[in-house]
């Protein structure tokens, strides 16, 4: 298989779970800043932290709002829609390899956003990112159910749970960061806030049906962390990228990076540990998870030794 | 008027005019290899006629065959234009015929390989060197190469075209990287769809082949030896027009498609193909990419769809390329003129095919008759391709004539004019009825360690009436080609 086009398959994946992630994040943050009073003083400065743009946004943005940022703007090569337009240039130019209805779903996608992101920022409380991550798990079960589980299928998978696992620690970052600002303000509302980060991680529902008690900061982060069969907990996906590497030819030169995450993740000690060990801990995976992507561009994007 | 929709096709109306009809001899006889087809249709009413072409279009709309044609700056995809009628030719004639093409690539590839060697025919004067030397596509980074069985032209699409006495004539030879075969695979599978019992009822000769027998013929040019050569199809990619072709061959053949950006020459000066599995060695390029784009070390610079280093490597034999680079110089029509001489000098043969009579505008006793007698010529510039830059003379007013004499003047070498050859024609579905319309052919001839010719070939017809312009880029379609018999 053509280095090229893992490497576009790879990507696709990856843009995709980062579309669907910034509309879940977008979904339940406008709600979150509805809910929360004034004096909690939570603004879209803090999506933009989790999604890593809040650089950017300060360099570049000049009068355009946050959410706007985000969402659209030209001058922000991380915003939902450069994502898309990227998302579909790679899906456009494996079209003989990723399934045609995947193809169509992708562009249908694009085409939606583009009409639709304007709206968006208008009006908050639209319905426009539920639509979009509908659409975006159409194009996974798409590829799921109907792509053969094969090397390009491999990095269809080691794509997205790489992003998924980058985007759930992000979250965590940025909300131990937050509470550990000690505002009082933020710790009466200290359930509200977590309840918002399970569900901008669609694990409000399996939460409260495997960990039956009050919403608190260290359980969720437990459940978010290593619950076993959340598929979006980071457990999880380190489980899928170990699979998915397992089925691809040569992969021993991924297996050390691919260890330091695994082993990272279970050393830390949730009982004794800290908003800051936890802020500190989130940092060290995503240069892990970093690594483990340059194992994987060496390896198979970028090969450099005869077969 | 009302519409009759239970007419049947009525041969006796049907009027080629002086034109050769490949399937009607005289009106309402059809000729030996056509009669099954005609009786065929003779049986279907307009209407049914009509629901034939109808549900070929669909089936090509829906199988995606598309052609890309560039226009006012765009590329516009457009479904492939085909009609149902096939074009019919007789197996005795078609033998012969074959036969003429295969001696005909013979002597081109003798000739290629004389030109980067020896110059043998130059030296003894049966090939003026000034031709040589103003050819834009002699290349001289491949003087002394060998390519594998002294072989540079694996695949050429020699143009035939049958003038009104029913004479063959080949009209010009397309060295480069010839195209349209795909269409002539999918033409097949179409009319089997269209008209299944046909191929029950007669011997038509398959063209399935093909994909095959160009993957045994790059195999035999591999550099090494073994059961496995790694052969991809090197394609400029997407935006290419012939992509689909591109795409559709190496998925026919199961080799990889690959673009410049997947190659790597290494130290060894062996080709490499970047590949999750490592580096792979690549032994046989079937390249889709003009020969001056495929090494910016040694060719265009500024080109980003070759291979660094592709030349060095074809040179050291460690790759192999089809067609091999500098095969163009025979791929020009001033040096068309010279086949049959190339016949003779090489292979001691007289040829089985004619050249289309053919005036070098450069050849100072040539040229006066050239310029008087415009109205009754086709006037061609010697390099280009798809129909443009020419005159067609009959269908020419004065002003257009004194525009190209002018321009002829200015640079006579690179022109050459010819009869107009009044082309065959093949009955065409055009609303609901059948007409005439004219028709050339393509066959595709391989050479490698053995030569094959593919059973008739692509029949490209001119859609609009009295047009003798076949090529899709300019409103051309095509058919399918049945060798009957």
């Amino acid at each position: 298989m053509l280095s090229r086009v893992a490497e576009r398959v790879y990507w696709m994946s990856r843009y995709l779970e980062r579309v669907e992630s910034a509309a879940r994040l977008v979904n339940v943050y406008g709600e979150l800043l509805l809910d929360l009073p004034d004096d909690a003083r939570l603004d879209w400065s803090v999506a933009l932290q989790i999604l890593g743009m809040e650089e950017a946004y300060r360099n570049d943005a000049g009068t355009e709002e946050e959410l706007s940022f985000l969402l659209l703007s030209p001058d922000n090569i991380a915003s939902v829609l450069n994502s898309l337009n990227f998302a579909r240039e790679n899906a456009r130019t494996t079209r003989d390899i990723v399934p045609s209805e995947a193809w169509r779903a992708v562009n249908e996608l694009h085409l939606y956003a583009r009409d639709k992101l304007p709206s968006m920022v208008r009006r908050p409380g639209s319905r426009v990112p539920l639509k979009i991550i509908g659409r975006c798990q159409e194009i996974t079960g798409i590829l799921e159910g109907t792509m053969s589980h094969g090397p390009a299928y491999q990095f269809v998978c080691l794509g997205r749970s790489l992003e998924r696992a980058d985007m759930t620690s992000r979250m965590i970052d940025v909300a131990a960061a937050i509470m550990l600002t000690g505002r009082e303000e933020l710790e009466l509302h200290s359930s509200t806030i977590w309840r918002a980060v399970l569900r901008s991680l669609s694990a409000y529902q399996m939460y409260r049906q495997y960990v039956r008690r009050r919403i608190l900061g260290e359980d969720v982060i437990r459940f978010l962390l290593m619950d076993e069969s959340f598929p979006r907990s980071i457990k999880c996906c380190i489980r899928s990228l170990e699979k998915s590497l397992q089925n691809l030819p040569r992969h021993e030169n991924t297996a050390a990076p691919m260890n330091d995450v695994s082993r990272h993740l279970d050393s830390i000690d949730l009982d004794t540990a800290t908003y800051e060990t936890l802020h500190q801990f989130a940092d060290e995976l995503q240069v892990e998870l970093a690594d483990l992507h340059a194992a994987i561009f060496e390896t198979w994007l970028n090969p450099m030794k005869v077969a | 008027m009302s519409k009759s929709k239970s007419i049947k096709i009525d041969w006796a109306g049907y009027d080629p005019g002086i034109a050769y009809d490949e399937m009607i001899d005289r009106p309402g006889i059809a000729r030996n290899a056509g009669r099954g087809l005609a009786e065929q249709l003779a049986s279907l009413s307009a209407r049914q006629l009509s629901q034939r072409q109808l549900s070929a279009e669909n089936a090509i709309l829906e199988t995606g065959i598309t052609f890309t044609v560039y226009s006012e700056g765009q590329n516009i995809d457009r479904a492939w234009p085909f009609d149902i009628v096939p074009r019919t030719l007789e197996r005795t004639e078609w033998e012969r015929t074959e036969a003429g093409l295969k001696q005909r690539l013979r002597a081109l590839n003798h000739f290629i390989h004389d030109m980067y060697h020896e110059q043998r025919m130059v030296k003894e004067g049966r090939f003026p060197r000034e031709i040589l030397e103003s050819s834009k596509n002699f290349l001289p980074a491949c003087v002394g190469a060998n390519p594998a069985h002294q072989v540079w032209a694996n695949i050429c699409g020699s143009d035939l075209v049958r003038d009104k006495d029913g004479t063959i004539y080949v009209l010009e030879d397309n060295l480069r990287v010839p195209s349209g075969v795909s269409y002539m695979l999918e033409n097949r599978s179409i009319t089997k769809q269209v008209f299944p019992e046909l191929f029950a009822r007669q011997k038509i000769q398959p063209v399935d082949d093909y994909p095959a027998e160009l993957f045994n013929m790059l195999v035999s040019l591999s550099p090494r030896p073994g059961d496995d050569p790694e052969v991809v199809v090197l394609t400029p990619g997407i935006y290419n027009s012939a992509y689909f072709e591109h795409s559709y061959l190496a998925r026919r053949m199961g080799a990889e498609l690959v673009e410049g950006s997947d190659l790597v020459v290494g130290d060894d000066d062996c080709v490499y193909m970047r590949a999750i599995e490592g580096l792979t060695r690549v032994d046989v390029i079937y390249s889709r990419i003009n020969a001056t784009f495929l090494d910016p070390e040694v060719f265009e610079k500024e080109s980003l769809l070759g291979v660094p280093g592709l030349i060095r490597s074809w040179r050291a034999g460690k790759v192999a390329i089809a067609n091999a680079p500098g095969t163009g110089v025979a791929d020009d029509k001033v040096v068309y003129i010279y086949v049959p001489d190339m016949i003779r000098f090489y292979l001691d043969e007289e040829p089985i095919l004619p050249n289309v009579p053919t005036y070098q505008c450069a050849d100072p006793e040539s040229l006066p008759f050239v310029l008087d007698n415009l109205p009754e010529l086709v006037v061609k510039p010697a390099n280009e391709s798809g129909g443009y830059g020419m005159l067609v003379g009959p269908q020419s007013n004065r002003d257009e004539q004194n525009e190209f004499r002018e321009i002829i003047r200015k640079n006579p070498r690179n022109y050459v004019a010819q009869p107009v050859i009044t082309l065959s024609t093949v009955p065409t579905v055009i609303d609901r009825k059948l007409e005439p319309r004219h028709v050339d052919l393509r066959p595709f001839v391989l050479q490698g360690e053995n030569l094959y010719v593919t059973p008739g070939g692509l029949t490209r017809v001119a859609l609009r009436r009295g047009s003798l312009v076949v090529n899709s880029s300019q409103g051309g379609g095509s058919k399918d080609t049945w060798v009957v018999g």
